[in-house]
Order: structure tokens, then sequence, then C-alpha cells
């Protein structure tokens, strides 16, 4: 089974035109399978998180009820972002599998959307957030080696608690940078071989070879997406995750997850004030915010 | 790209003599079947190698899908009931000439006696980057050769172009469409009856095909109510020789006039589009006016607005804005005024 279709262009050339549809199934059906074996390994066999210390009460005293985790801006962009992809990958992958509509149109006008929202998001995040929580940095790397070690068997102290994001959640934002901007950059181009109201139309852009290339890398981000989509709502809706779903809702989360899961050297978060007055959310006072 | 040959290609052939024999049939092959009603549209496809089916079921011996019946509620007309038939049937004459008319418009006598009217409505396209094999949109690439700065797309569409520019080459579509008809289709779960205008489709919601029917599926017959019977009926055809070509435009319309005015109309046309169009703006517009050539001019211009032409196409926005002007207002009211000069 070739996972590219190819074709022989007008030139005697032969140049790839689109991944292969089944590809849409082993996405789904790869996302499913690690949606049930984490499932799984959560129910029956996953310990107890545990972590390197705990804070002094002083530093506990100071942290707000609710400690604000993301901006209403943040929030917005999060929505929207989530509507226009999971508008885009409706319309482009219904049609694959038997529904009709007029998918064009709205495949375009939500790609275009999910353009404008990312990038809104880069210069938010670049300029107004702190960029680098969402990087990786020395200690998770340390803290993986940590966790994967006493996973394994071996020892190894335990790993300190989160900064803002924990490691998974970094990764996760790493591959939806890939697939996000892979499709988008794709995507944008591939609007001039339609008709928009934002160019004219110029199939002769690129070579043959080039565009083939553009939509394979444009279908094979795009059938990433679904798996990684899956995940992404698989952890929201999990239990466990529940505090920072909620957070993505109400901009906060509360005291007690923060202090459990969260390191509050890493991510700093202190009323000025007395605590009461950072509820609902208000960012008064407080750093780091994000 | 299309090798030509003079022997038919290796595939299955299987003969069904009902059609729910048929329908099994396709629905057990899905992609790998493919229908053969009058072969007019099929042989072409498959001598040049362009698609290669796995089986051909041919309908020719199927006795329920062919002929014309008559009654109270219309007529019924088998989808292997064959164009001329179509022509020479009294009652189509009578009180449906509308569908005669634009029966007797298609291809050449001889076609017409091998095609039939189920192959007429669900033809594929004849745009010849398509047919020649070129890997465009509707064969499932990623480009459409013939909407380039380049290409040849004289005979191309000029409504509702979405990525394809093809379009429907139907005569009797537009007719089916203004007398209303129903095509029935006999589906993996059942019958399904559905409005000539929706059988049709275009690149938004399929790129690869021209109707509804989904592999599985088959057109068994067209019935036309008898809402429009003895209405007054205008079908013109325009195409580069006389005989035997597909149309660059046709319009069909149905209209109902009392005292003066026009009551009740249907107009379609084809050849614009990838699929016919029923121009409903325009019957809306039309309705409660008189049929003269001061409403078809306004119908004409109603009718073209949002086209947008391609590099050698342009000519068939006014033949479009002339044809359903002369199908409201009549061919006299219509005639060009010669430039003399002034």
């Amino acid at each position: 089974m070739d996972p590219l279709q190819w074709a022989i262009d007008p030139w005697g050339k032969i140049v790839p035109i689109h991944i292969a549809w089944f590809l849409i199934w082993v996405a789904a059906i790869t996302g499913l399978l690690f949606l049930m074996v984490h499932a799984i390994y959560v129910r029956y066999f996953a310990k107890a998180k545990e972590f390197a210390s705990s804070d002094s009460p002083l530093i506990a005293a100071r942290v707000p009820e609710h400690v604000p985790r993301h901006s209403l801006t943040a929030r917005l962009f999060h929505w929207i972002m989530a509507a226009s992809m999971f508008t885009l990958l409706f319309t482009a992958f219904l049609p694959k599998v038997g529904f009709q509509f007029d998918w064009v149109t709205y495949h375009w006008i939500a790609g275009s959307v999910l353009t404008v929202s990312i990038l809104f998001h880069v210069i938010h995040a670049s300029f107004f957030m702190d960029f680098w929580s969402i990087w990786p940095d020395r200690i998770d790397l340390r803290d993986a080696r940590r966790r994967i070690l006493r996973f394994v068997g071996k020892a190894a102290p335990p790993p300190d608690r989160f900064a803002k994001y924990p490691l998974e959640n970094k990764l996760y934002h790493g591959a939806i940078i890939a697939a996000g901007l892979s499709s988008i950059v794709t995507g944008v181009f591939m609007m001039f071989r339609v008709r928009t109201i934002f160019f004219p139309r110029n199939p002769y852009l690129f070579t043959d070879m080039t565009w083939g290339t553009m939509y394979v890398l444009h279908g094979l981000a795009g059938v990433g997406l679904i798996a990684l989509i899956m995940m992404h709502v698989y952890f929201g809706l999990r239990p466990e995750k529940r505090a920072i779903t909620k957070s993505m809702i109400f901009g906060w989360m509360s005291r007690d997850f923060y202090l459990k899961e969260h390191d509050p050297t890493r991510w700093p978060v202190e009323a000025s004030a007395s605590p009461s007055k950072s509820q609902g959310a208000k960012t008064e006072g407080l750093t780091n915010a994000g | 790209m299309a090798v030509i040959r003079d022997v038919m290609p290796a595939f299955d052939l299987v003969q069904p003599n009902s059609i729910s024999d048929a329908q099994k049939l396709l629905e057990q092959q899905g992609e790998n079947g493919w229908v053969l009603a009058g072969g007019m549209d099929s042989f072409d496809w498959l001598k040049d190698r362009i698609k290669k089916p796995k089986v051909v079921v041919d309908l020719s011996g199927i006795a329920e899908l062919k002929g014309i019946r008559t009654g109270a509620d219309g007529i019924e007309i088998g989808a292997m009931t064959t164009l001329t038939e179509v022509v020479q049937h009294p009652v189509i004459r009578e009180k449906y000439k509308l569908l005669a008319e634009s029966a007797e418009l298609v291809a050449s006598p001889q076609i017409r006696n091998q095609g039939t009217i189920g192959g007429n409505v669900s033809q594929d396209t004849r745009c010849w980057y398509y047919r020649a094999g070129w890997p465009c949109y509707r064969a499932g690439g990623n480009i459409c050769y013939a909407d380039t700065p380049e290409g040849r797309n004289r005979e191309h569409a000029i409504l509702h172009a979405e990525r394809c520019v093809a379009v429907n080459p139907s005569d009797s579509a537009p007719a089916l469409i203004a007398l209303d008809a129903k095509f029935v289709i006999r589906t993996p779960t059942g019958e399904r009856v559905v409005d000539a205008e929706d059988y049709f489709i275009g690149p938004e919601i399929d790129i690869t095909r021209l109707h509804i029917l989904q592999p599985g599926d088959l057109l068994t017959a067209v019935r036309i109510p008898p809402t429009w019977a003895g209405a007054r009926f205008y079908f013109e055809k325009v195409r580069d020789r006389n005989v035997w070509d597909f149309p660059l435009l046709n319009v069909a319309s149905a209209m109902v006039v009392s005292n003066g005015s026009i009551e009740r109309i249907r107009i379609a046309v084809n050849g614009a589009a990838a699929r016919p169009l029923r121009l409903k703006v325009v019957e809306d517009a039309v309705r409660g006016k008189p049929p003269n050539a001061a409403t078809g001019e306004m119908a004409g211009k109603l009718a073209v607005q949002g086209a947008v032409p391609l590099q050698f196409n342009a000519y068939k926005i006014p033949l479009m804005r002339n044809l359903v002007k002369r199908a409201i207002g009549g061919v006299e009211e219509a005639t060009w005024t010669p430039y003399n000069g002034q």
C-alpha cells in the first residue's frame, strides 16, 4: 500500500498528488489505540505522582485561592483556534467518507481564521506572555530522565513539580506547531489554486512536483492533526486533567491543584494583597499570569 | 495519457435481467463496478483506457428499465429507453414537447438510436483534459488544466466554477428540470426519488462526479408530472456544428401564460456550469410580467449575474443572456439589430 498517490504530469514526470486516503483511518486508529492504552495504563498500572519537595507554609500562604493561568485573550485564542481546527478537519475529511457538502469554501474560510489567529498568537505569546514557558527547559529534560528511570524501576530522585506547563504539554505544543504550521503554510499556498477573496488564482506559482509535495504535506499534517486532536480532547476530558481544562474556560486553577502539581519557584504566582482579592482570576498584583 | 485502441480492454461483463439484480451487483462491486447503458459515454472511457473498471454491469437486458408508461399522474420513462423512442413517443410529442425537442437535438440519429435517457442525464463531462487522462482535479489530481492562462477553455464554465471548470453536456437535463421531472434511484437502502435539479451536483459537492449517484446506486426511471403538460415550451441549443455536437449552451423553459402575463415558469440552462442550472431568480423576476422583449432583456441580464469568464469563453455570457431572453420573449423579439454604422 503506497501512502502517496502519484500521477504523470503533462511533461511526463511522475509527481505526487495526494496522500493515500486510507491514512485517515491509520491516524484515527492510531489515536484511538493510544487513548485505550493510556486509559488502561492509568486505570490499572500507574503509580501516584511523586514530586521532590513541597513548599513552605509561607509560600503556600501567599498563593491566591484562584491561581490565574490563562488570560481572557489567551482563552479566546484557544477556543477560536479549536473551532477553526475542528471546522478544518470536518470539512477536509467528511467528504472523503461520503458526506457531500460545499466543503471548499468553509475550508478556506476556516483556514483563514486559523491563520490569522495563529499570527495573533505568535505575536501575543512573543511580546505579551512568558514566551519561554511553553518550551522545554533543562529541568524538564532532567526530570523526564528521572521519571523514565523510576518508571522502569531504577533508582532516581523524584522529579520537581512542573513549571506552568508539564513537559507533556510542551511536547504536544511542539507537535501541534509542526503539524499546524505545515498545514497552514501549505494551505495558504493552496489557496492560490482556488478562488478566494484574497489573491488572484495562480496555479502556475510552482511546478507540478512542488505543488504535489505541498498537497502531500498538507494531507500528512491534516491526518496527523486527527490523531493529535483526538489525544488533546481525551486529555482534556480525563478527571485528573480537569483542573487544567477548567482553567482554559475560566482562566484560573485552584490553589490546591497549583500547589500539588506546580512549583512556585518555576511558575511564581503571588498575591501582593490578601488572597481573596484574586477571586475570579483577576490579574492585579499577580506575576506571570500568562 | 489516452491510448486509443480498437479493442475493448479486459473486464468481467455481467448482464442482469432485473433491477434488483443489477443494483445488488453494483453494490457488491462498489468502486470497481461500471454501469453500461447505451455505451455512448462508456465505450470512449473504456477503449481509451482512462477508466478501468473490473466489472461492467450491462443494463440492456433489463426489461423493467425500458419503455414509456403514461397515466393520469404523468409519464414514467425507463432509464434505458432510447432517445429516439423519447423523441417519437406520441404523448411526449403532444404534451411534453420540450423533452422531445431537446432529445432530438442530441448528437446524431444513430447515437439517439443507441443512447438512452438515463445515459444522457448521467454522462460524464466532455472536458478534453479530463477525458484525455490528465491527472486533473476531476480525475483525482490537484489541478484544473482548463482553468489556467493557457488552458483551452472555450467550452467550459462561466458559473459556479470551483476548482474544476468542466460543464455538464446533457441536452435532456435542462428540459427535464423545466418539466419538474423526478429521478427514481434504486439504492442499497431502497428507492429514492429526487427532483431533477437535485440529481446534478457541482464540484463544490463532489469534484469527481456530475450527479448524486454513489457506487451501488442505479437510476431506474424518470417521472414527469402532468403539471407542465401542454405548457408553452422553448428549447434552444447552440453548438459549433448543426449535427452531432455537444452544446456550447442550451436553454429550456416551460411557461404558462394567462391574460398576457407569465403565471408560472421554470427555466434551466446547461453548458454554463458543471450542473444544469435552474434559474430560480429569473423565474421569480418574470412571474406576473408579460413574456415580451423587455421582460426577456431583464431576465437575460439576471441570468448571467455572477458569471466569470475564463480566458477563451467570454462569449458564453452574451450567449446565455440572449438564450434566456429568447426563451422568455421569443425568437423574433430577440432578433439581433444589425450594426448599421451609425
